[in-house]
């Protein structure tokens, strides 16, 4: 009974981030929120009698994956900051200027 | 019902979802992330039902096992795609659909 | 331009079909009888053939070897397309190494190294194996390169690449010798198929490894493409 109550907080918590990294407007959150998905099924594996694929989802399906989005992520910031400071070059003195 | 029935449920729901979100998303590193999630959802659902009232079964945990391992390489593939795209064109989605960034 | 109310019909129309197809998935979940040929039996009946004593050790490198010999061939095919399709990687400013992941990668990267062997060696009959092995060691590429102790692949020399293609050379060396002695592709002879097993899988752990660092690093540097958005 706790073990099936286990299993269902699981599965519903699989979906609910699943859902939110789908969902939620930054893209950086929504990579934070994969990575959590990646390492909850490396616990659905282990409830489902699988450590081989418990190990190579935590390292492989959270961890690269994980560190290939945000390498990804990170390059899209940098182009969009160098973007908006050529279109407006001044930008960045006046945001250091005390108001 | 059992617990590895539930998690092919899971897999079930999960593998809908990624789908939804390949099809309405349309920045493409959102599009990668769904198809990650699509991805997830078709491993639990071949390891879940494999394991519905019986021993552990080897035989779709090597192939999961082996589908982890491809489905970080086409992400890698498709993100190295997704970034020649921007540095080319500026934009993060496919031609045809509006002009996104970030 | 496609008009919005048509866009919007179109989106709820690819939610329905989503919803629809998870509610298909589940019904047929409930409704699939349990299989009727048993595998895990199957696998178990022959298990002492394969030298190994892990069942997914065995099905992935000896029942199902054709497979993993083909997946290694993928995993190749992508890190080449990686390079080549990445924007060419300019000599920019590398970032200086944070102090904090220098310390942390000077004490995790050996113990990392020690790991993946461990794993490696313990895939013949416990959880573990080529791709566990492997990935730990990609990690710790990964790691050294955030470190700033790795510079990004600009093009791969000959051991980079040789390394590259290494597990794949190992299984196609091992997976046609063995026809030498009379027998079908991948058909390992009992006796030595334990040590030709570690074999193909310690090539693979190298392989899989630099692989998987290689498509982290082959990425540009991150102060290298400030130019892209010109």
């Amino acid at each position: 009974m706790t073990e099936l109550l286990f299993d269902a907080l699981l599965a519903i918590a699989l979906v609910w981030t699943a859902l939110r990294a789908l969902l939620v407007p930054e893209l950086f959150r929504s990579v934070m929120l994969f990575i959590a998905f990646g390492l909850l099924l490396a616990l659905a594996w282990a409830r489902l009698d699988a450590p081989d694929l418990a190990l190579a989802e935590a390292a492989i399906g959270a961890g690269l994956t994980g560190a290939l989005l945000l390498d990804a992520v990170g390059h899209l910031h940098r182009i969009e900051d160098a973007r908006r400071k050529q279109e407006n070059p001044e930008g960045r003195e006046r945001r250091g200027e005390p108001s | 019902m059992s617990g590895a029935l539930l998690y092919a449920l899971t897999g079930g729901v999960l593998f809908a979802m990624g789908l939804a979100g390949m099809i309405l998303q349309k920045h493409l590193l959102r599009r990668i992330l769904a198809f990650n999630i699509l991805g997830s959802g078709s491993f639990l659902a071949l390891i879940g039902l494999g394991q519905r009232g019986g021993p552990p079964d080897p035989v779709p945990q090597a192939m999961v096992l082996t589908g982890i391992v491809v489905a970080v390489c086409a992400t890698a593939l498709a993100l190295a795609l997704a970034r020649r795209l921007l540095s080319l064109t500026g934009t993060m989605s496919l031609p045809g659909d509006e002009d996104v960034t970030d | 331009m496609i008009p919005g109310s048509i866009k919007r019909a179109g989106r709820v129309l690819a939610l329905g079909l989503s919803l629809g197809l998870a509610l298909l998935l589940g019904w047929a979940m409930f409704d699939l009888p349990p299989a009727e040929i048993r595998l895990p039996e199957q696998v178990a009946a022959r298990l002492a053939e394969t030298g190994v004593s892990h069942p997914v050790t065995a099905v992935l490198l000896d029942f199902r070897s054709y497979d993993t010999l083909l997946e290694v061939g993928v995993l190749l095919l992508a890190v080449i397309g990686v390079l080549a399709t990445r924007a060419e990687v300019r000599d920019g400013v590398e970032p200086a190494p944070e102090p904090v992941l220098l310390a942390l990668a000077r004490v995790t990267v050996p113990l990392m190294v020690v790991v993946a062997g461990y794993l490696l060696w313990a895939g013949a009959h416990r959880p573990g194996g080529a791709f566990q092995a492997g990935a730990v060691l990609a990690a710790s590429g990964v790691l050294l390169r955030l470190a700033g102790r790795l510079p990004a692949w600009a093009t791969p020399g000959f051991t980079m690449r040789l390394g590259l293609a290494v597990g794949l050379l190992i299984f196609l060396i091992v997976a046609a010798g063995v026809m030498v002695g009379g027998v079908t592709l991948l058909d390992y002879p009992s006796d030595l198929a334990g040590g030709l097993i570690l074999l193909i899988e310690a090539g693979l752990a190298v392989s899989i490894g630099l692989t998987l660092a290689g498509l982290f690093l082959s990425a540009p540097a991150p102060g290298a493409n400030r130019e892209d958005a010109s």
